[in-house]
């Protein structure tokens, strides 16, 4: 059957529907782990650098297939990281600066 | 004559740029990085002002001036809304797939499927505010309440743009005016989607999950 996919210049072919779906399975049991992780006491200790972490792999995996970064022209990878940097930035500012206004 | 109308509506269409990419994606693009920035404040202001209430509701058990507060979260239902939101993501998808193969059927079908999965998401929000006014956390009641309601109201907000951008979308299709060779318009429309899945998935870790 013909496509329509568009693939700008630097861009490569999207991935089809089996791909979608195995993504959504990892996504759906990365949320299972995270919620598990946040009732299981024994892992209290580094529970934060785990849920960020498993946070940190579902934003991958949604930006890098469903969003198709992974596949499309790196100037549209750049604007988006080039936000996120700026935004991490901007918290990790605000954060140090009140941190130190409220001690 | 469908044919005819999706060649010229192809055509209408194209354009070239200096960069060789549609501006129209460069543009969805430029808009969801200031995005970033945008809930990027919120999601500081929430964590700077998190435990720093002097009175209740608290997000999870808590004791203030010798006043015991039961938690308003739900870490169960919440984490449903998730998963919910986190399936749309799939079926808009699968949207794109089907507009790119031709099958139209199969687009008006994930198009629907992701409207209603993202009612879904913004009903249960609905729910959870008013749940949480009962118990007594409002807009103005604390800093936990101001800068919990303006993160997730704002992300709300969008989900609900991002439903009404889907079904005027669906309607487009339905009336035969979304031919197969605009794909890019249900992409960009995808792409915001996408952005508000991720966006709930640093909120749900931040706001509901990270301890104390």
């Amino acid at each position: 059957m013909a496509t329509h996919q568009e693939i700008e210049p630097g861009g490569h072919a999207h991935p089809g529907a089996k791909e979608y779906v195995l993504v959504a399975v990892a996504l759906g049991f990365l949320t299972g782990i995270e919620v598990a992780v946040y009732y299981i006491d024994a892992v209290r200790p580094w529970l934060a650098h785990l849920l960020i972490i498993l946070s940190a792999v579902k934003f991958f995996l949604v930006a890098s297939f469903f969003m198709h970064l992974k596949f499309d022209n790196r100037l549209f990878s750049s604007l988006f990281v080039g936000g996120l940097i700026l935004a991490i930035s901007l918290g990790i500012s605000l954060l140090a600066l009140f941190h130190n206004l409220f001690v | 004559m469908e044919h005819a109308v999706a060649t010229a509506h192809a055509a209408e269409h194209e354009h070239r740029t200096s960069t060789g990419l549609d501006n129209r994606k460069l543009v969805m693009w430029a808009f969801l990085a200031s995005d970033c920035l945008f809930f990027g404040s919120f999601i500081s202001a929430y964590m700077i002002y998190r435990g720093r209430s002097p009175s209740g509701p608290c997000p999870h058990e808590c004791v203030l001036n010798g006043v015991h507060y039961d938690g308003v979260f739900n870490i169960p239902y919440t984490s449903v809304s998730a998963f919910v939101l986190l399936m749309s993501s799939l079926t808009m998808v699968l949207a794109l797939a089907a507009i790119q193969r031709g099958n139209h059927r199969g687009l008006r079908i994930w198009l629907l499927a992701t409207a209603l999965l993202g009612s879904v998401f913004v009903g249960g929000q609905y729910f959870e505010f008013t749940t949480f006014y009962q118990k007594g956390l409002s807009l103005s009641s604390n800093l936990f309440g101001t800068t919990f309601f303006v993160l997730t109201g704002f992300h709300g907000a969008h989900v609900t743009v991002g439903i009404i951008m889907l079904l005027s979308l669906l309607l487009t299709s339905l009336l035969g005016r979304l031919p197969a060779s605009d794909s890019l318009t249900v992409e960009l429309t995808g792409l915001y989607w996408h952005f508000v899945d991720v966006v709930w998935i640093v909120i749900f870790t931040v706001v509901y999950l990270l301890p104390m």
